[in-house]
């Protein structure tokens, strides 16, 4: 009895503590993988332990090429994304024009399409421009399904801020560019960074629309369904494993200087 | 604190209006705020008090009028150029800004490089000189809003707009802020332009009062002007409590108007009289609750000959400490108020006594009666808005 009482009052700690394990379970394995010496072409099987992979993660032909094509679009495709997203979040929010409704639902019509036939309508619509596939495609397309997110981020945000700010700003001699640069723009920040991150993770791991619009061009997540035709290689894991460690370590970092700020405010 | 020597002159409004489609906030009108004085615009929620606020601001473009500061025409300044500042109703703190460069603001805005001598003295002058690194949501509601005045005034603007700025705080803080602001305002002798719908509030502050109501200012003057002369049922009910009875003019002469309220004759001097008067024409008679005594029936013979009386039935009372409250059934008025000083209580006066009131004519004023009697009553629905 004495042991059910203890496990009813711990309950919420442990359904916790297994939610998390779910989670993070796949990203172990990632981790625990790319320290594999597989047999084979395969990596699916432990064999052994071995730094190999992370000592050489460009030893596999066209790996790291990929991986700087995701990243470049990745970057450009946030950029975009997140100044057009913040536009429009801030027309949305702040001012009333015909058909702003109609807009406001049009905004999340990409979010709602299945990806794969946005994909293939976009490779028709591509290719009765007569554009060329590639880098430009890729950006156009993953700008275009990041905008979405980007503006559910940084509208939420916009909603929240009280427009008095902005006036007590102009009447405290600050113009309208510096009203927008020293009030508006800090403290819509979070939703913005938000947005980004979000714009950021979305574009670079992106698949299906990307496979339909790329032409010739091979982005990461296309090497790796790639080669996983013919075997996986562990620079993959090793790729994964740094990407998820640089992400740990930016929030680490972020959390750090938070914490720094509220200590120097304290003393 | 230095003294601002160059408060450079009046603030005019002139046939200034604003209106929102069909819907017109403030009517046309003409307002002049004297250089250094502390001016309340006073009136319920919705009466086009805060439009006007932010069309000195320059928040909002009026539809017609111009307003001039001093000489200067300033009615197509962009907020940012008029030299104005305002305490917002929510205070507005940067939130991402500590206290300090919240102060600072205004003057790094202006290209000002050594703004810290500045900020200090302006934080010890709102005693606030150790809160200067905190964020404003460290700080309590009266802290936040001694910033805001602070943010404002370090620019020595021409004029502070103040819009509610004590509607968020507790009845005692907001006491001590009134006299805070107006001990302020004598030191720096800035023009205070102030919003509120406290009528309490606008008497303890400001020189003169202007009463707004439904877009349009329904008297002007100073606090004790406007209590024992309104003009207007408005201002009557608004400002404070009034009984006001319906009467018949019965004679005029020597300079009273006598009327004939129910088969009560009473006196009222003609000189607070601003309606039309005419022979058997209809009246509004006011008297303010605590000018009128109340005596048992009994006692009636001793009161002195010449005042207005009135008989009736005490049909509620309630004891406030310095004072107590009667409500008053009497044939003339089903309701009249009466305030009684705490000094030497009848124990007669309980509910359901017969009583007699009397005041002196000299307190008696006069209104036209082609207004809505209630108009300006506030009810608890209102008040919380």
């Amino acid at each position: 009895m004495a042991f059910l009482r203890r496990l009813r009052s711990r309950l919420v700690v442990i359904a916790g503590l297994l939610t998390l394990g779910y989670l993070l379970l796949p990203n172990v394995v990632v981790t625990v993988f790319s320290f594999n010496d597989p047999k084979g072409r395969f990596n699916y099987t432990w064999q052994k332990f071995s730094t190999d992979a992370w000592t050489d993660p460009c030893g596999v032909a066209d790996l790291c090429g990929s991986l700087s094509i995701s990243l470049q679009i990745a970057a450009w495709a946030t950029l975009g994304a997140t100044v057009l997203g913040t536009m429009i979040a801030f027309a949305l929010v702040r001012y009333r024009f015909r058909a702003r409704g109609a807009v406001n639902s049009l905004i999340f019509l990409p979010m709602a399409m299945p990806e794969v036939v946005m994909a293939a309508s976009l490779l028709t619509l591509f290719l009765n421009l007569g554009a060329q596939l590639g880098f430009w495609t890729i950006l156009i397309a993953h700008i275009m399904f990041c905008l979405s997110f980007v503006v559910v981020a940084v509208k939420a945000r916009v909603m929240s801020m009280d427009p008095r700010l902005e006036e007590a700003a102009r009447d405290l001699y600050a113009g309208p560019v510096q009203t927008f640069v020293r009030v508006t723009l800090p403290i819509a920040a979070p939703g913005i960074a938000a947005g980004a991150l979000l714009a950021f993770a979305l574009s670079f791991d992106d698949f299906i629309i990307t496979n339909f619009n790329a032409g010739a061009l091979v982005t990461f997540p296309m090497f790796v369904w790639g080669s996983a035709q013919r075997g996986t290689p562990v620079q993959i894991n090793v790729i994964g494993t740094a990407m998820f460690v640089v992400a740990v370590l930016c929030v680490l970092a972020g959390m750090a200087v938070g914490n720094r700020r509220k200590r120097q405010k304290a003393a | 604190m230095k003294t601002t020597t160059d408060t450079g002159g009046d603030v005019r409004l002139s046939g200034i209006g604003k209106t929102y489609g069909s819907f017109t906030a403030v009517h046309p009108l003409d307002l002049t705020v004297p250089q250094g004085s502390f001016f309340a615009l006073l009136g319920a929620s919705g009466c086009g008090k805060t439009t006007t606020l932010r069309m000195i601001a320059g928040l909002e473009e009026p539809t017609s009028g111009t307003v001039s500061l001093g000489e200067q025409d300033v009615t197509r300044l962009p907020p940012h150029k008029r030299p104005v500042n305002t305490v917002f109703q929510s205070y507005a703190l940067f939130p991402h800004l500590d206290i300090f460069e919240n102060v600072a603001f205004g003057l790094r805005r202006r290209g000002i490089r050594s703004v810290k001598k500045q900020v200090e003295e302006m934080l010890e002058l709102v005693q606030l000189g150790e809160q200067a690194r905190k964020k404003p949501h460290q700080l309590s509601g009266g802290q936040q809003q001694r910033v805001a005045v602070a943010r404002a005034l370090i620019n020595h603007p021409k004029v502070l707009l103040l819009d509610e700025p004590l509607g968020a705080l507790d009845l005692k803080l907001r006491r001590q802020m009134q006299l805070e602001l107006k001990r302020i305002q004598t030191e720096v002798g800035i023009t205070f332009i102030h919003v509120t719908h406290d009528q309490e509030e606008a008497m303890t502050m400001a020189d003169t009062v202007a009463v707004m109501n439904a877009g349009r200012v329904e008297q002007l003057g100073p606090p004790t002007d406007l209590y024992e002369n309104p003009r207007t049922t408005f201002v009557a009910n608004f400002l404070g409590t009034s009984n006001l009875i319906e009467a018949e003019v019965d004679s005029r002469g020597g300079g009273d108007i006598v009327v004939k309220a129910g088969d009560c004759k009473l006196t009222l001097p003609e000189a607070r009289c601003p309606a039309p008067v005419t022979a058997g024409g209809r009246l509004l008679v006011g008297v303010r609750p605590e000018k009128i005594s109340l005596v048992h029936a009994d006692d009636a013979g001793g009161i002195p000959a010449g005042r207005n009386r009135v008989t009736g039935r005490i049909a509620g009372s309630s004891f406030i400490g310095v004072s107590t409250q009667y409500v008053i059934d009497s044939p003339v008025c089903p309701e009249l108020e009466v305030y009684a000083q705490n000094v030497d209580r009848d124990a007669r006066l309980a509910p359901g006594a017969e009583v007699v009131l009397h005041w002196s004519p000299a307190h008696t004023f006069g209104l036209d009666a082609a207004q809505d009697i209630d108009a300006g009553v506030q009810d608890i629905g209102e008040e919380a808005a």
